[in-house]
């Protein structure tokens, strides 16, 4: 699981770890981290970290980041919510997205599953 | 509450530091952290002084949620 976390967030050009999924969050936190990346227009790849408490741990290890959600941008964690509305907030994030997906990074949700 | 605040101002002297009680439960709080300590570092870094701060607290429960907010003095 833990070379599966790795890969997704080193392939995937925006990862939101969340509780829930975008289309039902199981938790305000994540629901706030998703809507400061969909005002940014980021192409959020969700993962669920609720079917199993293995992928919160697994998680959790990796990027030595103790809460969900957890963001990451081309392999580098952004943050957590708080982090991520901040941000988003003062015009950091686009710019982030912009220098490192390019101009035209804006692009649609999906989801991952992690078994 | 005041043993998040104690915590917070043993890991920042000298820092501004704000402990509220979002729902008034007691397990879900908003800190607040102005300190020397933050100058030059980015807000996971920032924010990671602020966890390990509160791991205690986090690890056996008394924090269900936190919310951060930090900013340097420069």
């Amino acid at each position: 699981m833990k070379d599966q976390l790795q890969q997704i967030i080193e392939r995937e050009d925006v990862v939101l770890f969340m509780k829930g999924t975008p289309q039902f969050a199981m938790c305000g936190n994540s629901q706030r981290a998703l809507d400061a990346l969909r005002r940014a227009g980021a192409p959020v790849t969700a993962v669920d970290i609720l079917p199993d408490p293995a992928i919160r741990q697994e998680l959790s290890a990796l990027s030595g980041w103790p809460t969900i959600p957890q963001v990451f941008v081309r392999g580098e964690l952004i943050g957590g919510a708080d982090i991520v509305e901040e941000l988003e907030q003062n015009g950091e994030l686009e710019k982030t997205l912009r220098e490192k997906l390019g101009d035209e990074y804006r692009g649609d949700e999906r989801v991952v599953a992690v078994a | 509450m005041n043993r998040l605040e104690e915590l917070l101002r043993e890991a920042f002297p000298g820092s501004e530091v704000s402990v509220a009680d979002r729902t008034g439960g007691g397990d879900h709080f908003q800190v607040t952290v102005a300190s020397a300590r933050f100058d030059g570092l980015s807000l996971v870094e920032q924010h990671r002084l602020v966890y390990d701060a509160l791991a205690g607290p986090l690890a056996d429960g008394t924090i269900h949620e936190l919310r951060i907010s930090t900013k340097g003095t420069a």
